[in-house]
């Protein structure tokens, strides 16, 4: 299913953080403890699934070229997506103001722990990024912008979350004082996105036409194996 | 121009290196990660956010006495976007093979923190001249690191620099590839360009004690 393959797609292979660096700026200024960390994840996932579909339907109705033909016939050779970034970041800023107002009046003790951040994840790049990357890969439908805004939401709180909590412990350790504090969690990052790399042969086959004979060879294979085994026990 | 003020030098020359935007205060990251595999991109985005940053801080200085405070992010957020766009065109009239390789980030430079950053700390506050200057000295500052660290993954990951092979052709064996040196693919890939800055920030905060920070 395109929407499950999406899905994990964006959250490991296609991660913000450790692929393409989306969010760099809270990320470090937030990850020092991790009950915060999770408060502003919890805050990305949310504005990502609201702005990307929300956008997506921008770009298929206003933006793309082509996409005025149903205001009329004459309208479908303007091409406005130089306005993209215009109207991509005005539809940020809106949702995000109504998001602040929503959680103000419904959880006012999730308001007051997110303080600052909630207005500050207007201008973080993870946002925009989202809804530009779902511009630049053309994501075909509605239900897939969804899938991807909630997947790269769910990416980034990961990735957030898993440099918190080494931040945390890593306050016992010896590290050297030029390194201490950023220059670490640079490196750190960078480990753990060398290890994300890990997940890039994730989504590889299972496109592949189902062998008829493959039950059998299965079969085949486990007798070889236990085979091997009693001859290898045999020989001790 | 002729002699800056002591005052107005201190603006050009703090971001290079004590007030650097990018190791010190922490702005401006994303893109200095991301494009950073060659070094052409590197100095085509230092230059895009010097057009951003000084034009942008001039324009808000300008207007700063007359932006309601309540929808001052809305404000900043309009202008950046306008020079972006500008930018965005620029690059896809004039080079378009590098807009491609900068694909969404030269948009991310709409959210890019240093701008805002720099709008909501100075710009909003002082007249503009100083301004540009303070815009023109932190996007210096930033292009100063964006540089270092793709002349680095350019030159060990590719053996280039700008385009030109300058260690040898890896094909015929020439140059440094004679003696067995291979290219370090890895350094094109994003974790290397985390560990590049990383160890920036190290070799800076090394040479200058009082940027350590306390446990």
């Amino acid at each position: 299913m395109e929407h499950i393959e999406l899905f994990f797609k964006s959250i490991f292979i296609d991660n913000m953080v450790f692929a393409t660096f989306l969010g760099m700026c809270s990320y470090l200024a937030v990850s020092k403890k991790v009950a915060t960390a999770v408060g502003l994840g919890a805050a990305v996932i949310f504005v990502l699934a609201v702005t990307v579909p929300l956008n997506w339907l921008l770009d298929q109705y206003i933006l793309q070229p082509g996409a005025l033909g149903w205001l009329g016939a004459e309208y479908a050779a303007y091409d406005l997506s130089f306005l993209s970034f215009i109207m991509f970041i005005a539809t940020i800023a809106t949702m995000v103001q109504l998001v602040e107002i929503i959680v103000e009046k419904f959880s006012p003790s999730l308001y007051n722990s997110l303080g600052i951040f909630l207005p500050l994840i207007a201008v973080n790049c993870a946002i925009l990024g989202g809804s530009l990357f779902m511009q630049s890969r053309e994501i075909p439908s509605l239900g897939l912008a969804l899938t991807y805004g909630v997947g790269s939401g769910i990416g980034w709180f990961l990735a957030i979350l898993a440099i918190a909590a080494i931040r945390e412990k890593i306050r016992y350790s010896s590290v050297p004082p030029a390194l201490r504090g950023l220059g670490i969690t640079f490196i750190i990052t960078g480990l753990m996105a060398i290890g994300f790399m890990s997940f890039g042969g994730m989504l590889t086959g299972g496109d592949e036409e189902v062998k008829p004979k493959k039950e059998v060879e299965a079969i085949i294979e486990k007798v070889e194996k236990k085979e091997i085994a009693n001859n290898t026990k045999t020989i001790k | 121009m002729g002699l800056l003020s002591k005052k107005d030098a201190i603006l050009l020359t703090d971001p290079l290196a004590d007030n650097n935007p990018i190791t010190i205060q922490v702005l401006g990251i994303c893109s200095a990660l991301a494009i950073t595999a060659e070094l052409k991109a590197s100095i085509v985005m230092a230059i895009s956010v010097m057009f951003v940053l000084g034009l942008g801080n001039v324009v808000i200085s300008l207007m700063r006495n007359i932006i309601p405070s309540k929808i001052r992010i809305i404000v900043q957020l309009i202008v950046v976007a306008t020079l972006v766009i500008i930018v965005d065109l620029v690059l896809k009239a004039f080079a378009y093979e590098l807009s491609k390789t900068l694909s969404v980030f030269v948009g991310l430079i709409i959210t890019n923190c240093i701008i805002m950053g720099r709008f909501e700390a100075f710009a909003l506050a002082n007249k503009p001249w100083r301004s540009f200057l303070d815009g023109i000295g932190n996007a210096v500052g930033y292009g100063v690191i964006l540089i270092m660290v793709g002349f680095f993954r350019e030159l060990l990951g590719s053996g280039t620099l700008l385009g030109f092979k300058v260690l040898g052709d890896p094909i015929e064996k020439t140059g440094l590839y004679a003696i067995g040196y291979e290219n370090n693919g890895f350094m094109l890939l994003s974790p290397m360009a985390l560990i590049v800055v990383g160890i920036i920030i190290w070799i800076q905060r090394s040479r200058n004690a009082t940027l350590i920070e306390e446990n």
